[in-house]
């Protein structure tokens, strides 16, 4: 019987593995399915979208079409490491998975495969620098960034000074929901407000005794760092307290329209950070529309257009294809090799000139990266949902995080992975 | 015709009573572990180690492991899933401990650990039975989670509270880490497996398997012919931990590279473990093997399947293959509960009398 199966599997891959190869190959690891699928559906859909309108308008990146195959994680790390495994031998160009664990298991693999694992906004914090994590990349902002915009826009509303504020955060009991947590201790002795930590367990449903919690305590503001169905219970949660929604913000991974849409009217003026703008106002729709969506090749249901995590799937998408482009323009030749790819993400040069050619004006931040700085300019906004026209809309500039603060524990970090992986630090 | 014991002589009670009696399952067994060790490792690449072999020999030791627990001994168990991540926290405080010290001995150290733990947990078997206790073991797999997650010792104090195995070598070899090659992960699981299979089947024949029958067949009967209940029920928690502690180590260490304790060893895992436990056969050690074949091999194969072959959308086939494994198990359940040892069993007499079975 265990023949059979093995001879059965061996004949579906030999059939699977053929194809992709003459192609640029960017698997996309998502899921669709599980407690996260909610989520991770839009992104899903914006990455393979943004790939599809390079190949149906420009013929692909530099006259190589884009090979996207796309591989369920369910948000598991066992299935994740069965999906990197078996598309690995497609020399895929860069991983995305969408998971602060799969990431944390990756990290290593690609090091050792010569693989680039981009993780924009997720993933391992001190991956940020580039002399100890070759093979990763987190730009354009990380937790630690997005915690620290946080503090540093609450600074702004009370004047300069926390002191004597109570901040709660509510986080999901992972490595996820506790990266934030010692710069936020760090931030809390440097401004002097006291930090609440309330872990709630995933996937999230049951937080009734965390917003009992909030209720006696009263805290002035609550962070959310919080994913999946767990956000959407939080923000109904705060409804019930009736927690001003104004002071409740929550990272850029808990503020899409699913997750405000349940609470409805009740959930205005719920506040998220953002490292992309958001919207289908943008020129590149026109393009999307034309290529993409009227000849019926979106991804998915096609139902998530121009909302955040849509968006940041594409933000995704976009630099990938930047990188390979500049791969190409490095190497001199088109089909690049995941060597040349992640040379191209070292040398990124992003500009708002490049944006505006590419469709997408002002839609983020310039990004120069180099050989030590795998983390970008760390800067985000916060944006505000607007219930009565179901739209989020920026409430505040660009904030830049607090380096003096987050380049110590960055340092500190990286060198604890240097040392426990004999890595000698690059760039000197 | 093929199949068959006659003219299979024995002349001593040691030929009689060996494992496998009749010359066909032993030479079945013999070449069973011949492709598994001199075949196999010339054909594994990456993916077939770290999709199919690797999780599957893993799966296979925790179901021996919780096999002798709940199938032998009679005792209703879900802590697996906690009880792995004792396997996995101290196998990782071992490695970052004492990192001069062979990674082997450090696997069979947590081992060691997980007993402990597992006969702790296992002392209110003494008092209360079936649902109850398996409501305790229930509170054992929340309270592990729980305290891995809380206490940063457990995670050397790490930002995001994950644990992330170090590079080991044995003889000069990766076994952790990510320069391991598929060859070195699947031989060091196997012949953990193979070493804890033998130490399960002879202990399962012997006294002490016998009492934890006992034990389980009637367990007043149990103790009027002499069998004492304590030490029965200790040791059945003992060993049975000791190998899902094993199992949690490497499915950390060797196969994931880096875990989460909610995520890699929430009740799910205990869930998975207990099925197939049942799916493969209470009380059998070849059902171990059975029934974490079936659950391991039985959805990698659907989605290569789904999404390979037939090019079906990921979402659509990792539904499918949630419908397709349920009602699979649904069916076995029904028409054999004893599960796949109990059809390999039956499909084994009928071969002794085939072709002429009247």
């Amino acid at each position: 019987m265990k023949k059979s199966f093995a001879a059965l599997a061996a004949a579906a891959l030999a059939t699977t593995a053929a194809p992709a190869f003459a192609d640029l190959t960017v698997p996309n690891l998502s899921y669709r399915t599980g407690s996260y699928a909610a989520n991770g559906i839009p992104y899903a859909d914006g990455f393979a979208d943004y790939f599809t309108l390079l190949n149906e308008r420009d013929g692909g990146i530099g006259g190589e079409m884009v090979a996207v195959p796309e591989c369920e994680t369910a948000y598991n790390t066992e299935k994740g490491v069965e999906c990197y495994e078996s598309t690995k031998g497609m020399d895929a160009l860069a991983y995305n998975p969408l998971s602060t664990g799969i990431t944390y298991q990756l990290i290593p693999k690609v090091t050792a495969d010569n693989h680039v694992l981009y993780t924009p906004g997720y993933g391992r914090t001190s991956a940020a620098n580039g002399s100890v994590f070759e093979w990763v990349f987190n730009y354009p902002a990380n937790y630690w960034d997005g915690a620290s915009v946080a503090v540093k826009y609450l600074l702004n509303e009370n004047g300069g000074d926390l002191a004597g504020k109570k901040i709660a955060l509510v986080y999901h009991n992972s490595a996820y929901g506790k990266e934030p947590i010692r710069t936020l201790e760090e931030l809390a002795k440097k401004h002097g407000f006291e930090l609440k930590l309330l872990p709630v367990d995933p996937p999230g449903q049951e937080q009734k005794s965390q917003w009992l919690q909030i209720r006696r305590d009263k805290p002035d503001y609550v962070l959310m760092w919080g994913w999946g169905v767990m956000n959407q219970v939080a923000i109904q949660e705060a409804v019930n307290i009736r927690f001003p929604m104004e002071n409740f913000i929550g990272v850029w991974w808990s503020g899409s329209e699913n997750d405000v849409g349940p609470a409805g009217d009740k959930a205005m003026g719920y506040k998220s950070i953002s490292f992309h703008g958001v919207g289908d106002d943008f020129p590149i729709y026109a393009d999307l529309k034309e290529y993409v969506f009227d000849p019926g090749k979106a991804a998915g249901a096609g139902d998530n257009l121009g909302n955040v995590l849509y968006s940041r799937g594409m933000y995704a998408a976009m630099i990938i294809s930047e990188a390979i482009r500049t791969a190409q323009e490095i190497a001199g030749h088109a089909s690049v090799t995941p060597t040349e790819v992640r040379d191209g993400f070292e040398n990124l040069n992003l500009t708002q000139e490049r944006l505006t050619e590419l469709g997408l004006p002002g839609f983020a931040q310039e990004i120069q990266a180099s050989c030590a700085d795998h983390g970008g300019p760390g800067s985000a906004m916060i944006l505000q949902w607007d219930s009565s026209t179901k739209k989020w809309s920026a409430v505040s500039d660009w904030i830049e995080s607090d380096a003096e603060i987050l380049d110590p524990l960055i340092a500190e970090d990286s060198a604890a992975f240097a040392a426990e992986s004999g890595i000698t630090p690059r760039c000197n | 015709m093929f199949y068959r014991e006659a003219g299979d002589f024995k002349t001593s009670y040691r030929a009689d009573s060996q494992t496998f009696p009749i010359r066909l399952d032993r030479m079945g067994y013999i070449a069973a572990l011949v492709v598994a060790y001199a075949v196999v490792p010339f054909f594994i690449d990456d993916y077939w180690a770290n999709a199919v072999f690797v999780p599957f020999l893993i799966y296979a030791i925790a179901a021996i492991g919780l096999n002798i627990l709940v199938g032998f001994a009679g005792q209703v168990s879900l802590g697996t899933g906690g009880f792995m991540a004792v396997g996995a926290y101290a196998v990782y405080k071992l490695m970052t401990g004492f990192p001069e010290v062979p990674f082997f001995f450090h696997v069979i150290l947590a081992g060691g650990v997980t007993a402990f733990v597992g006969v702790l947990f296992g002392l209110p078997s003494l008092r209360i039975k079936g649902f109850y206790l398996a409501v305790a073991t229930l509170a054992a797999q929340f309270f592990l989670v729980w305290l891995f997650n809380k206490v940063p010792w457990f995670y050397n104090y790490s930002a995001s509270g994950q644990i992330t195995a170090p590079d080991r070598t044995m003889f000069g070899i990766y076994i952790t880490g990510a320069q391991t090659s598929a060859v070195a992960k699947y031989l060091f699981c196997l012949v953990i497996l193979t070493l804890v299979a033998l130490m399960a089947r002879n202990l399962t024949r012997g006294t002490v398997g016998r009492k934890w029958m006992a034990i389980r067949d009637m367990d007043i009967a149990a103790e009027i012919i002499g069998v004492n209940p304590l030490s029965a029920k200790v040791t059945a928690f003992a060993v049975s931990s000791f190998f899902i502690g094993i199992a949690g180590a490497l499915l950390f260490s060797v196969y994931l590279g880096a875990a989460e304790v909610g995520e890699s060893f929430g009740i799910n895992k205990s869930f998975l473990v207990l099925f197939m436990v049942i799916i493969g056969g209470l009380g059998s050690i070849f059902g171990s093997f059975a029934g974490a074949a079936f659950l391991v091999l039985l959805p990698v194969f659907l989605k290569n399947v789904l999404v390979g072959a037939l090019g079906w959308p990921t979402d659509v086939a990792a539904h499918l293959e949630l419908m397709i494994v349920g009602a699979l198990i649904v069916i076995f359940l029904i028409v054999e509960p004893h599960g796949l040892a109990q059809l390999w069993r039956i499909a084994k007499e009928k071969l002794r009398l085939w072709p002429f079975p009247h």
